[in-house]
Order: C-alpha cells, then structure tokens, then sequence
C-alpha cells in the first residue's frame, strides 16, 4: 500500500505545482495570454467529459453542446446581477425563481457545479430514449437531441433571451477556478475509467454482447457515462459562459461538438492524458492560427480574410490523422504515475504501463 | 420441471423461430447438478440457438426455461448471469484491447457493491472491494494456469490461451452452470486433449453442472456422462456416449456415412 501512498503524494505534489504555475502565470503573463490559459482549461474539461462517453464507453454521442449550453444558460442565470437580468430580458420578463435572486461572487463554484447538474439531467433525459441505440444510429439522435437544446435556447425568450443571447454575467472564471474544474474531471474520470465501472464501460464498446453475457447491465452503464459525461459538459459550459461573459445559443452550436471531436480523436479516443493534452494543444493553436483568417497578400495575390479559416487547417490536420495515424497521438494509452517512475528508473513494486495496441497501419 | 429431480436447469418444450422458419421447436431438456451434458448435431442444428435461449440472447415463442426451479423465461442475458449461468462464445468474444486480468475483473463487475461514486471517488470501502477482486481474480487466473499472463493483452494471446482466457473470465463470474460453445474449437489434437482434461477439472474444483456443445467427437464421448442429440431443431437422441455411438438415429441423421469411423 506504500506504493499507492506515494502515487497519492505525487498527485498531491503535482497538483499543488500546477497551481504555483498557474499563479506564476497570473502574475507575469498578460490578459490575453491568460485568457487562452483559461479557455484551454476549459477545454479539458469538456473534452475528457466528452471522452469518457466517446472513447471509454464506446458510444458514439454528438452531444455535448447541448449539455455544455445547459450548464452555460444555468451558470448565466445564476450569477448574473440583479440590475443586468431587468436589462437584458427587456422585451419579456425573465422567469420566476432567477428574476429574484442572483448569486454572489463566493457562490460562483457553486452555481458551476448546479451548471454540471444541468447538463447531467440533460443528459439522463437524452440518454434514456437515445441509448437504446448503437453507432450511427445513436450520433443521429444525440445529435438532434442537441439541436433541439438549441433550438430551445433560440425560443424559451423567458429563460434564455433567445437568439440575442444574455450579456453581462461576471467573469469570476479565473485560472484557478478553471485549473481546479480541469483537475477534478480528469481526476474523477480517471479514476472511474480506471474503477471496475470504467472496465465495465470498456468491456461494452469493446463487445456489447460479451459484456452482457459478464452480467453487466449494458444500458445502466451506458446511461451513468453519458450522465458523468453530461455533468463536465454543463461544467464546462457554466466555466465558458463566465470566460467570455456572454452565452447564445449561436456559441454552442454544433461547431463546439466538432471541436471536441476533433480534440479527442487527435488525442486518441479512450486516453485522457491524450485529450488533456491536445485540448490545451488545440486551444494555443487555433489562437496562433487567427493569422490565417486575416487578409493575406502573397506577391500580387491577395486573400482576403476569411473566417472559419482556421477550422480548415483542423479538418486537414483530421484527415491527415485519420490516414497515418488512426488511433491519434496516444492511442489508449496513458501516461500514470507508474508509468512515470518506470520511464526514470525509479522503478516501483508492480510496475505496469497501461496495455498498448500495436499500431495497426 | 422443479429442482426435486434434481434438476438445475431445465427446458419445458421451448421453441424459438426467426421469420417462420423454427429453428428449435418443442425442446424438452433437464440437467442435474454437476452432470457433465453434450449437446451435439450436425451444422445449423440449433445447438448454439439452444444456448441462446437459456442464457436470454432469444426469447422462446412458447416454452419455458428454468434455472433451479425458478422461470428465468425472457430474463435479461445479465440478469441471467447474475443469477448463475455463464457461458463462453463459440467464435470467442474476448475484449480484445483489455488485459487477461482485466477481462476476468469485468466478470466480476456484476458481483460489485460498491456504487459509481465510491469508485470515482476511490473512497476506501472501493479500493478494499477492488482489492479482493483482484485477488479473486488472480487466484482464478492462477488456477487455470494463466497466471503469468495476467497483464498481457488478451488480444495478443495464441488461440488456445485466448479460449482459456474465456473460460476463465465465464468461471469469474461465479456460475453454477457453465455452457461452452465449442471450446475446442480450431485446436489441435494434444490441445483438445489438455482441454478435456481442463473442463473435468474445473468442474471438480468449481463445482460446476457443464453443459458444452462440441464437434470433436473425440471430446464429447470422452468427457461427457451424457449426450443429446439435436437435428433441424429437434431432440432425436439422448443417452450415455455408448448409447449415442450405436444409435441408428444418429448415425444416419448426424454421423451419416463419416460416421462409421466413430459408430
């Protein structure tokens, strides 16, 4: 158990040396690289909560904007002040338990966290029909069930102001709030991948009939990965929304599932060490790639600018993975403690890397 | 059909049928604790479709089965092995990208008690359960000799490991009953032989009731105390392997002209 003891130190340890840097960063790096930081950050934790149902479960959602707009639209509601609610529902009144309180600032993790529930109940309600579907067939319905979500957001002008969005909520996501979410998703959802139920949720997308035939009930652990998987998203939305002060349904459109896609598959579908590390990779990149979006002359050729650019370098960069690389950059394989002390010789008692898939191309 | 004969599992006239055609039809079938049954019959007989129907894949049309004197009749797969009968698949359904111990620890998933919580939290009554899972689980690796292979990809192991990975992970999910789909399956003879030898053992040692179907003659009227026939859907012989061999029935129906080898 001593080994366990000192995995647990070492976590402890590098968490406690996350915030240091986060800290260090705060204080010497400027607004804006901060604010990629933090986008980056939220990005793990809508990206390993979209993992966990994508690459562990095995079950093929194109959801999680929908559960990422209910936990934005509930964070929203929630801290929004007083005065800024009577100015942004100005056409119809908003409706009744948020038009008479708002959160203050100290509640923030919390309305987050209500923002995470938001997206599990979305989540158990889309999952109960949906579930009972496999592949392609259960995409297509995640995928309506989230244009449904935001064709709600479009409509419900009581509760989320429609296509005008709500403007104004306080920005209280800093990095620490944002650096703690990420830690505690990839941690609890680590952990469940690696508990008996992650096995279980393995032995699914690996063979249904095999697991069935095991006594798992499949449909019961299918449901608890898509509503685990839900409530990061609603986290992740709830984060987002106070990031960049505003949320409208045109943000969580389906643009942001693509993103998530593209994020884990790159990672490799399954290991979240492979999406925390691409969704922060993402995030800088996509940032560095704004050039390519503003007016380009090239000799006496000239580019105007043109938005969305950049999502073409990201879908070229998905083909290009999908040809020589099919299982992304860390297949399933993780980087643990045990892997770690392993690498630099320190070599623990039962030391075991994670199984890794030979490549198959 | 109660457990006073004996009987641990049994079949009351079951008969299951895909689009019209009946593909077993008016099954009648009783084992007792710790037999040791075959099921055989020519290709497309029904056999696997019997398996099928005990372990809940297929719901019978008409008919009724049941396990220890209770109807398990249209009970979900899992729930069918949770109350007791496992099975191992004749094209072998290993998960492939999990370790041999992974593979029998996801047995042990239905036998859990921790909840999902306990487990994502890694509250300690959580990491106590997994503890003793794992234990549990060598100690059945250790006893089918696969020990060694414990964190080795189960989709790496040769054939013959691989099915005794399945045996294995049917075994961890502590059966009364175990059906084998044809586990000699693609095995050369000394296999089959260590194999025969595996599947009396444990049933000695697990104290199991086996129930296998099997192509390899060699196997059945080796191992087997008892031997049902199946033809088109239908039960046309039962008896001691002795019995089975000199059946004219059989030979004509199942043996047919290679049979005479065996008859």
């Amino acid at each position: 158990m001593s080994d366990k003891f000192r995995k647990t130190l070492l976590t402890i340890i590098f968490i406690g040396f996350l915030f240091v840097v986060a800290w260090l960063a705060d204080t010497y790096l400027d607004e804006y690289v901060m604010r990629v930081v933090r986008t980056g950050l939220v990005y793990i934790t809508a990206a390993v909560s979209y993992n966990l149902i994508n690459g562990i479960a095995g079950q093929f959602s194109l959801g999680p904007n929908g559960f990422m707009a209910l936990g934005g639209y509930m964070v929203a509601l929630l801290m929004l002040p007083l005065e800024q609610k009577e100015f942004v529902w100005f056409l119809q009144p908003l409706i009744w338990p948020f038009r008479v309180f708002s959160f203050a600032k100290p509640f923030f993790p919390l309305a987050v966290a209500l923002g995470g529930v938001a997206g599990a109940l979305g989540a158990l309600v889309v999952g109960v029909p949906s579930l009972r579907l496999r592949g392609d067939y259960l995409a297509i319905a995640t995928f309506g069930f989230s244009q449904i979500i935001i064709v709600l957001a479009n409509n419900l002008i009581p509760v989320t102001n429609g296509a005008l969005g709500i403007k104004g909520i306080p920005e209280y996501a800093n990095v620490y709030q944002c650096l703690a979410w990420a830690i505690v998703t990839v941690l609890v959802i680590s952990n469940l991948a690696n508990s008996s139920y992650g096995r279980a949720m393995k032995s699914i997308r690996d063979d249904e009939v095999a697991a069935e035939a095991m006594g798992i009930p499949i449909f019961k652990h299918k449901l608890l990965a898509f509503v685990v998987s839900g409530f990061f998203a609603g986290v992740a939305g709830g984060l987002m929304a106070s990031l960049i002060t505003t949320v409208s349904p045109s943000f969580f459109s389906f643009s942001m599932t693509f993103n998530l896609l593209i994020i884990i598959v790159l990672g490799g579908l399954g290991s979240i060490t492979g999406s925390t590390i691409t969704a922060f990779g993402f995030t800088i990149v996509s940032e560095a790639l704004r050039f390519v979006e503003s007016p380009i002359d090239i000799g006496p050729i000239h580019i105007p600018g043109i938005s969305g650019m950049r999502m073409l370098v990201f879908s070229l960069l998905l083909v290009l993975l999908m040809i020589f690389c099919r299982r992304g950059l860390f297949g399933q394989k993780e980087i643990s403690w045990d892997y770690v002390l392993s690498r630099f010789g320190n070599c623990s008692q039962g030391v075991r890397t994670c199984p890794q898939k030979t490549e198959q191309s | 059909m109660s457990s006073e004969n004996g009987a641990i599992l049994a079949l009351d006239r079951v008969s299951v049928s895909f689009g019209g055609l009946l593909a077993v039809s008016d099954f009648d079938f009783t084992i007792r604790k710790g037999e040791l049954v075959g099921l055989i019959g020519p290709n497309g007989a029904g056999k696997t479709t019997v398996f099928n129907i005990i372990t809940g894949q297929y719901e019978p049309v008409s008919g009724k089965v049941f396990f220890r004197g209770q109807d398990i009749t249209g009970w979900r797969p899992d729930r069918v092995t949770r109350a007791g009968i496992a099975r191992t698949f004749q094209n072998m359904r290993l998960f492939e990208d999990l370790t041999v111990l992974d593979n029998v620890l996801v047995a042990q998933h239905c036998r859990l008690r921790s909840s999902m919580l306990a487990a994502a939290l890694n509250l300690p009554s959580y990491v106590k359960e997994e503890g003793l899972a794992r234990q549990k689980a060598m100690k059945v690796l250790d006893r089918v000799g696969l020990a060694e292979l414990a964190h080795t990809q189960a989709g790496s192991l040769p054939y013959g490991q691989q099915r005794r990975v399945e045996i294995a992970r049917a075994l961890a999910t502590d059966p009364e009953v175990l059906l084998l789909d044809e586990p000699a399956a693609g095995m050369n003879p000394e296999e089959t032989a260590r194999l025969m030898e595996f599947i009396c053992r444990v049933r000695d040692e697990f104290g199991l009731t086996i129930l296998l179907i099997e192509h390899d003659m060699k196997l059945v009227m080796g191992i087997c105390e008892r031997i049902r026939v199946i033809d088109y859907g239908m039960s046309i012989a039962e008896g001691t392997p002795l019995e089975i061999q000199g059946n004219p029935k059989v030979i004509s129906a199942y043996l047919g002209e290679e049979g005479n080898g065996y008859a």
